[in-house]
């Protein structure tokens, strides 16, 4: 369709009018345009979906761009009220443009192609011979040779029209693509995802208080966890020593004791990127690894306040790691912030930083605090950080492992380290949907770009002399219109005589 | 370093001074002028019969055929080799991923050859792979070993031997829409005619439907990447599709072949529009693979550089 007259102005008209443009290819090839450069921000800017840490440092160090952009949603671009309008308008153009395709493709099915032009000759690639036979032993020989087409048959000629999976397949394309979108909605609606760190020798079981970060869908709902649980026995990594890759990893490994439920016996499981446990209708990943120091607290009489392990979070492939200790028991409170650093070095420019991500050589860089740690005010705090308003630094000090370090208000002594593992569960009840419809729109388009829709035409004419004229042309949708391939094959198959069909460039 | 990768060097090394050479041959090819005779087609004859009948140039082309032939062979020697030293598919950092997708490039271009005459487009597809490879052995060079744990997958011979494939015809097809929009700007400058080196050229429409042809066979295989790509990413990141800046602009490259496709059966957007969506196309794939691999943070970011 094109690009017509101004609308006119009762309101019907402009509803039509404004359908029309909508499902114009026009409209659908300048949206997709659209889509694509609409796109483009959510790969240039951090997005709040995938790296919310680096959001916050952005918008902090752009204060006057940095809220606004937040405000038009350029943060969170896959989610922008403006993204959803120009896929939103894509789809409605689509299934415009497909619905009246369909039922035109679905009565051409039903119809016998059109009847053959009167003059074959005006057609490009016309090929015509005289022929001993009769002129209906060449219409049955034409009908024989075209086997498979469709075929209308009348006096003195014959139509043939093959290729309508072309048309098929660019109906299943678009219409998978809905179902894509749909799939994609199902996941976003009604699925889950979430995160949670487990220190080996610890268990995690599918609740909500359990996971450290969870987001679920707008109609997800609180039943939907099944309760399956699992315990990380042991947790392996290796790194690469070799000069070329030095410090990337080549194995990450978890093993667990995995628990369908409560009461089901646990099965020992191995968890590892590229390969997720199945756990009742979610997959469990492994995403990340880091360590977590061991520490004993102990007051100044010697009684010990807390005893465990604290996950510390990389900060680097090296795992420099930062971490926070609160001992709320304490009187006064007291909090620590640290480094650990699985293979230890100290210069001027970087000061305590890891070198290697084996922990080769550990050791941790503490700084104690003392005062009220605000756990009180109700506020949640994060875990990962020390507000050290109100406290006040007792000191600094660096230890390895088995180390003390003494100090008026109590002692800590760094014991050793475990090691952690972080998991993504994740229930995506669309999936299946959009891979299926994914593949039929892969063999929509497959068939719709390969196979070609032509028709051929075939008349017969008696000649003064008793023979046969026999005249075979054809029109192809695509390639400029020609079908010189199936107009050479069906004169060959006619036995026409070689010297009028064209040798074959294709 | 140890024998299997410094003979894959040298087969590297080697493949590029044929392309150097074959390089020279078309530009020969192509500075050569083509007899002035027209090729007259009567009306009502088949009119797609259209052979390009270069006299001088034409040895030095098919010189440049051969030597490209070469060249190809000494890649794929060099590839393969590497893929020995690394003991897996030699595509697991950017420096293996451009040597391979080098020998995409000639690979579609001379495997499409057998079929059509295509030694009009040898001087570009040459100068491609040339630059890809130069790039690779100063640049991206690394001496990688192992994979990293997140690649360990068969998803990676099924996902990027198709990106490769790909890479190979979008190129080829940013190549032909080049020099149709090329032969149309000289076109209508000059009332329909060309002159010098584009009478070695096919005709602008003809242009026109052999990129058509090329990113038809493109277009479905990019769609099957994309996907094997995200039952990949469900398995490794817990997601299919998580808006990674190397999905946004597979995404982006997607869209915009879809609209040059549409373009084609748009009326008065099947020409030269049509050859600029292509080339767009072409220009987002190249911004995902060396922008994204390099500039940006992303999943993908494994770039060994």
């Amino acid at each position: 369709m094109v690009i017509t007259a101004p609308p006119p102005l009762s309101t019907g008209g402009f509803l039509r009018w404004s359908w029309r443009q909508l499902t114009s290819m026009r409209t659908s090839l300048i949206l997709l345009f659209a889509l694509a450069v609409v796109s483009i921000p959510g790969s240039i800017l951090p997005q709040r979906g995938t790296n919310p840490i680096l959001v916050d440092e952005w918008i902090e160090e752009a204060p006057t761009w940095g809220p606004i952009l937040d405000s038009l949603g350029f943060f969170d671009v896959y989610a922008a009220p403006w993204f959803a309008a120009v896929y939103l308008l894509l789809f409605i153009s689509l299934i415009g443009c497909v619905i009246p395709r369909a039922g035109v493709h679905w009565a051409a099915l039903r119809t016998q192609p059109p009847p053959a032009p009167r003059y074959l000759t005006r057609f490009p690639g016309t090929i015509e011979w005289a022929d001993p036979r009769s002129e209906s032993e060449v219409l049955a020989a034409a009908g024989e040779a075209l086997k498979g087409w469709r075929i209308r048959a009348e006096d003195g000629a014959l139509s043939a029209e093959r290729g309508y999976l072309k048309e098929t397949g660019n109906l299943i394309f678009h219409i998978a693509l809905v179902g894509v979108l749909i799939g994609v909605a199902l996941g976003g609606l009604f699925g889950w995802r979430g995160n949670v760190i487990v220190r080996e020798g610890n268990g995690f079981s599918n609740t909500l208080t359990q996971f450290d970060a969870w987001g679920g869908g707008r109609l997800t709902g609180d039943m939907a966890l099944a309760p399956f649980s699992f315990t990380l026995t042991d947790f392996r990594v290796e790194f690469s020593r070799e000069e070329a890759q030095r410090g990337s990893p080549t194995l990450f490994q978890a093993e667990v004791s995995y628990q369908e439920s409560p009461q089901a016996a646990p099965v020992r499981e191995v968890v590892e990127v590229n390969y997720p446990l199945e756990a009742d209708g979610a997959k469990v990943f492994l995403v990340g690894h880091g360590y977590a120091p061991h520490f004993i607290v102990r007051d100044a009489s010697g009684a010990v306040l807390f005893d465990d392990s604290v996950p510390f979070l990389p900060q680097d492939g090296s795992f420099t790691s930062t971490g926070v200790l609160k001992v709320p028991d304490a009187s006064p409170q007291l909090g620590f912030t640290a480094l650990f650093l699985p293979t230890t070095a100290v210069d001027d420019i970087r000061g305590p930083h890891s070198t290697f991500p084996e922990a080769d050589d550990p050791s941790v860089f503490l700084s104690a605090w003392k005062g009220d740690l605000g756990l009180d005010g109700g506020v949640p705090q994060s875990v990962y950080t020390l507000k050290t308003e109100g406290m006040e630094q007792i000191g600094l000090e660096a230890l390895v492992p088995g180390q003390t370090w003494e100090f008026p208000e109590g002692s800590i002594e760094f014991t050793g380290f475990d090691r952690w593992a972080s998991f993504q569960i994740a229930h995506d009840p669309g999936k299946e949907v959009t891979l299926i419809t994914a593949i039929l729109a892969m063999i929509g388009l497959i068939l719709t770009l390969s196979v070609r829709r032509r028709r051929i035409w075939v008349k017969v004419e008696k000649l003064p002399d008793g023979r046969t004229l026999v005249q075979v042309a054809g029109i192809a949708r695509e390639d400029g219109g020609h079908a010189t391939p199936e107009i050479a094959y069906t004169a060959r198959s006619l036995g026409a005589p070689a010297e009028v069909i064209p040798e074959e460039d294709e | 370093m140890n024998g299997l990768a410094e003979a894959s060097n040298a087969f590297i090394y080697a493949s590029m001074a044929a392309l150097t050479v074959a390089m020279v041959a078309f530009a020969i090819a192509f500075s050569g002028k083509r007899s002035a005779v027209p090729v007259v087609i009567p009306a009502g004859d088949v009119a797609l019969v259209e052979r390009p009948a270069p006299a001088p140039g034409r040895r030095a082309s098919n010189i440049g055929m051969s030597v490209t032939w070469l060249a190809t062979a000494l890649l794929f020697i060099g590839v393969v080799l590497r893929g020995l030293w690394a003991d897996r598919v030699p595509w697991g950092n950017m420096y293996e991923f451009s040597i391979t997708s080098a020998l995409g490039i000639l690979l579609v271009f001379l495997i499409w050859s057998t079929r059509r005459d295509l030694r009009w487009l040898g001087l570009f597809v040459v100068i491609t792979a040339l630059l890809t490879l130069g790039l690779a052995v100063t640049v991206l060079y690394t001496e990688a070993a192992q994979l990293v744990p997140a690649l360990k997958s068969y998803w990676l011979i099924i996902h990027v031997s198709a990106a490769i494939v790909c890479a190979g015809a979008f190129t080829v097809g940013a190549g032909t829409a080049s020099l149709s929009l090329i032969r149309s700007r000289v076109e209508s400058k000059n009332g329909g005619q060309v002159s010098g080196w584009l009478t070695n050229v096919p005709s602008t429409e003809r242009l026109r439907t052999l990129t058509n042809r090329v990113l038809a066979f493109a277009f479905p295989l990019w769609t099957f990447a994309v996907i094997a790509g995200a039952i990949w990413a469900e398995n490794a990141w817990g997601r299919y599709w998580g808006w990674d800046p190397k999905e946004t602009w597979a995404f982006i490259t997607w869209v915009l072949y879809a609209a040059y496709l549409h373009a084609r059966s748009t009326a008065g957007w099947r020409g030269n529009v049509a050859s600029w969506i292509a080339i767009l196309g072409w220009i987002s794939f190249l911004i995902n693979y060396f922008g994204v691999n390099i500039f940006v943070n992303s999943l993908h970011s494994y770039a060994g550089v």
